[in-house]
């Protein structure tokens, strides 16, 4: 499901006193099946963007196609149901929606709300237990029971138990510890890769927009500002640093290490790795020289 | 150098009839010196929370103590202490009570009794220490994150407090903020004999400290410097955590042939290492 966003804009509290501007002409196309970053500062309308994208809220400028929907400012769009099934959306701090008694009725919550029958709900909930790596018998117990990292699943799987195709994480590691953000990651891009799915990531890390996402946005004041392959925005380190940005260590540490060898490395290294391998390459070049 | 805070073989259990169930803290034992920064770091759930809230006495131990300013915390001189000691949370947003910033600085003053003539002086004073001197009447939610953190850290200085306990102050705030209220802390460390506690899972705020604790599943691992404990390498990252960003650079290069002096923690001496032992001639 392609989503384009096309010149939109929102205000909150449109025509009162209060009205206060969150986003402006904001042109976006996200590929159906792709993986895109969008970054930007605290107050920048990252928020306020990815509650357009299940249409949670509705541009009061500009036009929004979801799939085959069309959402167009100012106009009355029925039946959204089934977009909001297909969007799922991870909020930040997911484990504060928790409420059920246990785990597995929590996780089934979703689906049966839209439908689905009781043993369906139940065996997808199984199933995700599963694929996340909590243990069987957590199912049972209460979600307040579980440790932060758990809950943080839990949650995860109750919007998953949905079956999106579009899934839309907002700072999906915020307050886990370095093993549990990794474990996460790792498990969205899992999921990405192995179910098709189109991931949208909102993040202050740069870290993780250059390591997973095949396409990055940057908003700033509502706006937004600088977008395309991670190679094309991280390398633009001027525009980054006018923006309040710094690109992500990787490429710092590149440029830093391009000062003292006097030329630029042919690609810009968006990975430790990618970045050593190539370290160790004009190294043995640069030895079979001399 | 004089101990401001210890913990003496502390045990503490959230739920004290189940016995099975592991205890959230488990015989931990740590001083700190006037005028030092400790980090505590470890996995969620490894008990870092649990000491920040018997630090301050809103828990006590169910068996050892808590020393602070030489004292035995307890329930008689729990306030006293506390006025001494400033927090500051994870959520920017959940600390504001004032609707303007130099209204917020003076909250805690003004449940302080301090007069009216010296909480004018204190507000501005502590707001310049983090540098916010120019938004007194700015309405806190207008300010980024890290504005946010730095003016809850100014609410707690206006207390004048000896010890500042910052627990996972800079996981929600972007690069940018996170580096504001880095900068900040260490200025005043410099410039005021503070003693600085912090909680945290990012080992480059853990590298500025002068020792880390850390903790394991509810015991202490280990305590040291930063070189101390970032040489045990793999081992952090069994237990959840990870390495600098220059330590672990410096481990993948020598995995891949390139030849250093030594493992770095700083960017700066890993890239000279590099250049030297492999391509300057």
């Amino acid at each position: 499901m392609d989503i384009q966003l096309q010149k939109i804009g929102y205000s909150y509290a449109k025509g009162t006193p209060f009205e206060k501007r969150a986003l402006t002409d904001v042109d976006l196309e996200i590929i159906s099946g792709s993986y895109q970053a969008i970054i930007g500062h605290t107050g920048s309308g990252k928020s306020t963007l990815l509650q357009h994208l299940n249409a949670l809220l509705k541009p009061t400028e500009g036009t929004i196609q979801i799939g085959n929907l069309m959402i167009q400012a100012g106009k009355k769009v029925k039946n959204l149901k089934p977009i909001r099934q297909k969007i799922g959306i991870v909020f930040q701090f997911p484990e504060h929606q928790l409420f059920d008694e246990t785990v597995l009725k929590d996780i089934m919550f979703g689906p049966l709300n839209y439908g689905v029958p009781a043993d369906e709900a139940e065996r997808r909930a199984r199933l995700l237990v599963e694929q996340l790596g909590l243990p069987e018998e957590v199912l049972e117990k209460s979600p307040f029971d579980l440790s932060g990292g758990q809950m943080r699943r839990v949650a995860i799987a109750g919007v998953l138990a949905m079956e999106p195709s579009v899934l839309v994480l907002d700072e999906p590691t915020a307050g886990l510890d370095p093993r549990g953000r990794r474990e996460i990651m790792d498990l969205f891009h899992k999921l990405h890769v192995e179910k098709g799915f189109t991931t949208i990531l909102v993040t202050h890390s740069m870290e993780d927009a250059a390591r997973y996402a095949d396409s990055v946005a940057i908003m700033k004041d509502g706006r937004c500002v600088l977008s395309g392959q991670p190679i094309e925005v991280f390398g633009n380190e001027q525009r980054l640093i006018e923006f309040g940005l710094a690109a992500p260590r990787i490429v710092r540490f590149q440029r830093e290490f391009e000062e003292l060898l006097g030329y630029p490395l042919p690609i810009l290294c968006l990975t430790e790795e990618q970045l050593v391998n190539e370290i160790a390459r004009v190294a043995q070049v640069e030895r079979e020289s001399s | 150098m004089n101990e401001i805070l210890s913990f003496h073989n502390v045990i503490y259990t959230y739920s004290p009839e189940e016995t099975e169930i592991r205890k959230a803290l488990e015989d931990i034992s740590f001083s700190v010196s006037d005028g030092e920064w400790i980090a505590i770091v470890g996995h969620n759930g490894s008990g870092k929370s649990t000491m920040a809230k018997l630090m301050n006495g809103l828990l006590f131990p169910q068996s050892g103590e808590v020393r602070v300013f030489g004292e035995t915390l307890n329930a008689d001189n729990l306030w006293d202490i506390r006025s001494q000691m400033g927090m500051v949370f994870q959520n920017p947003d959940n600390q504001f009570v004032g609707a303007t910033v130099q209204d917020d600085v003076a909250f805690a003053l003004e449940n302080n009794g301090v007069s009216f003539k010296d909480m004018v002086v204190r507000v501005h004073e502590s707001l310049t220490q983090v540098k916010m001197e120019k938004h007194l009447n700015s309405e806190p939610h207008h300010l980024s994150g890290g504005q946010k953190q730095r003016v809850a850290i100014a609410a707690a200085l206006a207390l004048k407090p000896k010890i500042l306990i910052l627990d996972e102050a800079t996981s929600m705030l972007d690069p940018q903020g996170r580096e504001e209220v880095l900068t900040t802390v260490q200025r005043l460390r410099k410039e005021t004999n503070l003693t600085v506690l912090s909680i945290t899972h990012d080992l480059e705020e853990a590298l500025l400290a002068d020792r880390i604790l850390v903790l394991n599943n509810g015991r202490k691992y280990t305590e040291g410097t930063p070189d101390e404990i970032f040489s045990r390498g793999e081992e952090l990252v069994e237990l959840g955590l990870d390495l600098p960003f220059a330590l672990r650079m410096s481990k993948i290069l020598g995995d891949n042939g390139i030849i250093l002096k030594q493992d770095h923690m700083s960017e700066r001496d890993l890239v000279n290492d590099i250049w030297i032992s492999n391509f300057k001639k």
